[in-house]
């Protein structure tokens, strides 16, 4: 291994601009004769829109225009559209309402957008913002998803009758039944997956800017995928066409999923640029991060595991209710469906899965992936149950485990995924060595002794990551492939740009990238660079989430580095006057097999410049290749997570005090930085565990919108991670990588909730288990003790 | 934020001047709750009257047997004086645990007592000590200036210049933090001097800071957490959100009262 190559931990090259206040953030570019965006939003959760009269703001300082949506529908910007079809189980196609990215007629959840003002600046456009009058008529409004569907419940669209977008369903109902007859143990358990908000630390943004001599409009914005957002923007809401479109998704700052969604923010900012003919900047204040961001989870559970009298798991049954929220976001209809039924197996051989998924509309901001996207709730579910079903049928919970991992690959669960690598025993011993499980009773008297209750809790998570061969997602629904692109630029001097279409919004992929192209062609890591989120300078992408870019964006890279390296052998051969198949390319050089003649790597580039050693007739000069690489199935990553907490009787708090994470992610290109996901990751799956939720009233206001009341990790709510690493290969691409990007959230609440019940010895904990929570558990627990004896 | 007019007086005199002109003003004493507010736009004051170069407004000094600190001082120059410290730590443990650094460094007493929001930490120990708040107008005990959420004794045109806490023998803070705002979801504060037995809460109840008269009896019988053992207040007139339940906030508020004493007497 070289100090750059795969497997190093080098410094993150990003980091110096990063760190140093150097970055490029979509706010921070300045186009000359720039004007500002404020948007007027919806203060009710469902309202008629009566009139908008617009005339004070107009004659307001600084205004240049008042948009509303009635101009956007004379304009015939058509609507935002969500990509991915859903059949219910009856075989009707989703129920997927109008999303007008200016609300027109109704209002459907707070901060719904209703106009936006543009102004010479940000304090005059706001201060013109408070001068547009909407008059609306309240409507009673839906929130609550378990409500949704209720006989009587407000009918949010038309087109969706009991507010349901879909009936959705997977695996074999009759077999599922059958072999839940024949259970000798039955775990039923009831869970809330809690919403969460977001959060990036860079709000989204937007800035448009219309050139009317070309006809051609520029979009700046905060995406993780700025080439699907300028499919969706062209031949969706046919705002220009995709040759007269160009966006740039500069530095981004985080985006945990919320930032591949394509927003009414933005198809306003380019429509608004064209009608003012100045640039248009929009940058989103906190509050509207709140109220606009596609949010994550909300998933309300019945689930039932059926086991016999050893443990071994026969069935598993699940009905969700999956709240998508006022509209039907970007990619919000597989989250619930593909993304999480298809992960109800875990790690176990289970012989039969039925999981039914209602998905309803309520009057609240859509919601869509978020890290994990579908994973993180199927483990919880997954995880949840198989605690609880050992500790009811006195059995270790890594045992029950044990006794039903899938232990020979490939494996074909019953719901749709095919697993094509792990070893689930491995990641589990490993972990439970390091967490040194054998000293937890100790340790737990020992707490006792302080008035604490320790717990510990275990979450064996897998994932599929690696999204995903395309012809399998379009038989799903999917409105896209999801492979990836690369191009490689040898320059005459041998340094080396690829351009990728993955997206970077904190991943470190300029390092992790250029470790492949150093390790590949022996070039130094300074000499090679990263290009990506541009559309006029990387052809096409699918861009970045669900753990996809080492997997899939790599995968890409690769295969253009062994074109490259096959025009360079060409290329040596002729200057070293050898037959091309004698030629050998090792650590940088070329060389002519059983001679002692060799070509360094920056003499080959240059040569195929400049063209002087072979004719133009045989080959073509230059060295630059491109490919498109399409998974051949999803990656499998998987883990054990041991939690240990110490909760005080007395108040209810949690304290984490121990977490184990060994993660088997198939290929580790730089450990550093994978280490850095890992933690990032468990920390915001600590955050949904223990303290984050978006909650909403019975009215539809969001009570939690705002630091004050959302309340994020901190250090001090993390322990330091004892972190360990298995190894089994991804047969499914040409590194081995699986993916780290979203394990830690995947795993993590599950970890949490098993450790906290295990400390309190009640399975009625909800999320996030705050101390209020926790205490009200040990108080009906001390209850219900009391009455029993 | 809308615009306003910025004033920097140097003494109390012009300050109080400026105030009286402007019946819109605000006086800005950190800002850490006002700036915030009025950048939401849910404030609009017509100017605002900075204290920060107000001159005899900051510091920590022993007078006889109080501790004066000036209005301006912050909440970082409270905790890390060596004066306090020596003489009350348990009042210097209070503006030790609010917020975070930058608000320590910006914060300041006078500003949180004028404030009195109902979960601010300074209220209990100024209630807790028997604190006299100094005005440039009158002298205000402690018991008399908290009048209810948000709402303080202060009259218009009222300025604090110090507040000065009689030093207890005995005294201790004890915080249970909302996990989002860093606030006092519940804290108590408890002293005792001489036969002066005071127990306030932060944090639980509806209408701001209060005593809890029951445990000042229990604890004039015998000054030990064990005095309190079982002893809990009613959930009625506490507060109940999202992040706690009023049962909750009853509950902490007699753990947090033991552990307060048990602090103050170890």
């Amino acid at each position: 291994m070289s100090a750059t190559g795969i497997g190093a931990p080098v410094r993150r090259k990003e980091d110096l601009r990063f760190i140093t206040g150097k970055g490029q953030y979509t706010d921070d570019v300045v186009r000359p004769g720039e004007t500002r965006a404020v948007f007027v939003r919806s203060p009710h959760a469902r309202a008629r829109i009566k009139s908008i009269d617009v005339s004070a703001a107009m004659s307001m300082p600084g205004v240049i225009a008042v948009l509303t949506g009635a101009e956007l529908a004379n304009d015939k910007i058509g609507n935002l559209i969500c990509g991915w079809m859903i059949h219910s189980k009856d075989g009707s196609p989703m129920k997927m309402a109008p999303h007008p990215a200016l609300a027109t007629g109704t209002v459907n959840h707070v901060g719904d957008a209703v106009a936006v003002v543009v102004a010479e600046t940000k304090g005059q456009a706001r201060d013109a913002a408070d001068q547009v009058k909407v008059d609306y008529e309240p409507l009673p409004a839906v929130a609550d998803p378990a409500k949704a569907q209720e006989h009587g419940a407000q009918q949010i669209h038309e087109v969706a009758p009991n507010n349901t977008i879909y009936q959705w369903h997977l695996g074999d109902a009759k077999a599922t039944d059958a072999a839940f007859a024949s259970a000798k143990h039955v775990t039923r358990l009831d869970i809330v997956n809690n919403r969460l908000v977001p959060n990036a630390i860079e709000p989204r943004a937007a800035l448009a800017e219309y050139d009317a001599g070309a006809d051609h409009l520029t979009l700046w914005n905060t995406s993780q995928n700025p080439h699907v957002a300028r499919l969706v923007i062209a031949a969706f809401v046919g705002m220009a066409p995709e040759h007269k479109l160009r966006v740039i998704a500069p530095d981004v700052g985080g985006g945990f999923g919320s930032k591949i969604f394509i927003y009414p923010e933005e198809v306003i900012c380019l429509w608004a640029a064209r009608k003012v003919g100045r640039p248009v900047k929009w940058t989103a204040e906190r509050s509207e991060s709140f109220l606009t961001d596609a949010h994550g989870r909300d998933h309300v559970t019945h689930a039932e595991l059926a086991l016999d009298g050893e443990g071994k798991i026969l069935a598993l049954r699940v009905k969700t209710i999956a709240n998508l929220g006022a509209y039907m976001s970007t990619f919000s209809s597989s989250i619930p469906t593909y993304l999480y039924g298809t992960l109800l197996s875990g790690q176990y051989n289970i012989p039969q899965i039925y999981c039914e998924v209602d998905a309803v509309y309520t009057n609240t901001v859509p919601v869509d992936a978020y890290r994990g996207a579908g994973r993180p709730e199927a483990t919880f579910v997954v995880e949840r149950l198989v605690e609880v079903a050992a500790r009811e049928m006195g059995i270790d919970p890594p045992e029950l485990r044990k006794r039903n991992f899938i232990k020979s690959f490939p494996h074909q669960t019953p719901v749709i995924m095919n697993y094509d690598a792990g070893d689930y025993q491995a990641s589990l011993r490993k972990a439970m060595e390091l967490a040194d499980v054998k000293g937890f009773g100790r340790r737990k008297r020992e707490a006792a002794r302080h008035g604490k209750l320790r717990g510990i809790g275990y979450s064996t998570y897998i994932e599929a990551c690696g999204i995903a061969p395309s012809q399998a997602v379009g038989s799903l629904g999917a409105g896209v492939g999801l492979w990836e692109s690369a191009e490689v630029r040898v320059n005459p001097t041998g340094t080396v740009e690829v351009l990728t279409g993955s997206h970077a919004h904190g991943q470190g992929h300029e390092t992790t990238f250029a470790q492949l192209v150093s390790e590949r062609l022996g070039i130094p890591f300074e000499n090679v660079s990263i290009v990506h989120g541009d559309t006029d300078k990387v052809q096409f992408g699918m861009g970045t989430y669900g753990s996809r870019s080492g997997a899939v964006g790599m995968s890409a890279i690769v295969k253009a580095l062994d074109k490259i390296e096959a025009k360079a052998k060409k290329v040596a051969a002729h200057m070293m006057e050898a037959a091309e198949n004698d030629i050998e390319f090792k650590d940088g050089k070329f060389t002519v097999a059983g001679t002692d003649k060799s070509a360094a790597w920056g003499d080959v580039a240059l040569n195929a410049y400049i063209a002087h050693k072979f004719s133009g007739q045989e080959l073509e000069p230059g060295l630059k290749e491109t490919s498109f690489y399409d998974p051949t199935n999803f990656t499998f990553p998987a883990g054990c997570h041991i939690c240990e907490v110490e909760v005080d009787a007395d108040t209810g708090n949690t304290e984490i005090v121990n977490w184990t994470a060994v993660d088997d992610f198939g290929t580790v290109i730089n450990p550093m930085i994978v280490e850095g996901q890992v933690h990032g990751g468990i920390a915001q799956g600590v955050g949904q565990a223990l303290l984050e939720g978006a909650v909403y009233d019975k009215d539809g206001q969001l009570v939690s919108g705002s630091f004050m009341d959302y309340s994020m990790p901190r250090a001090h709510n993390l322990p330091s991670f004892t972190i360990g690493l298995t190894e089994t290969k991804s047969p499914s691409n040409p590194l081995g990588i699986k993916g780290c990007g979203e394990a830690g959230a995947i795993a993590a609440p599950a970890a949490v909730i098993n450790a906290i019940t295990d400390a309190i010895g009640s399975e009625q904990v909800l999320m996030p288990a705050t101390a209020s929570t926790v205490w009200a558990a040990l108080e009906r627990a001390n209850v219900a003790r009391q009455a029993a004896e | 934020m809308y615009n306003f007019t910025f004033h920097r007086p140097t003494t109390v005199r012009q300050a109080a001047g400026l105030l009286a002109k402007n019946p819109d003003a605000k006086l800005l004493a950190g800002g850490h709750s006002l700036i915030p507010v009025m950048k939401q736009r849910l404030a609009q004051p017509s100017a605002l009257i900075d204290l920060a170069k107000v001159e005899g407004l900051h510091g920590v000094e022993l007078k006889g047997r109080s501790v004066v600190v000036g209005a301006m001082t912050t909440h970082s120059d409270v905790a890390n004086s060596p004066i306090m410290q020596q003489a009350l730590p348990g009042l210097a443990a209070v503006p030790a645990a609010i917020g975070d650094p930058q608000v320590r460094h910006m914060g300041t007493i006078g500003g949180s007592i004028a404030n009195n929001d109902p979960n601010a930490d300074y209220p209990a120990a100024c209630l807790g000590l028997g604190a006299t708040i100094i005005t440039n107008k009158r002298k205000i005990a402690a018991d008399d200036f908290f009048t209810g959420m948000f709402s303080t004794a202060l009259e218009d045109g009222e300025i604090i210049t110090k507040v000065s806490f009689p030093i207890a023998k005995k005294a201790a803070y004890e915080k249970f933090k909302h996990p989002a705002s860093g606030f006092a979801l519940v804290g108590v504060f408890v002293s005792k001097r001489g036969p002066e037995i005071r127990v306030a809460v932060t944090g639980a109840g509806a209408n701001g800071v209060f005593r809890v008269k029951s445990f000042e009896e229990a604890l004039k019988r015998r000054f030990a957490a064990k005095s309190l053992e079982g002893m809990t207040i009613p959930a009625t007139g506490m507060n109940s959100d999202i992040h706690a339940s009023a049962e909750y906030r009853a509950h902490l508020v007699g753990v947090l009262a033991r552990r307060a004493v048990a602090k103050a007497t170890a």
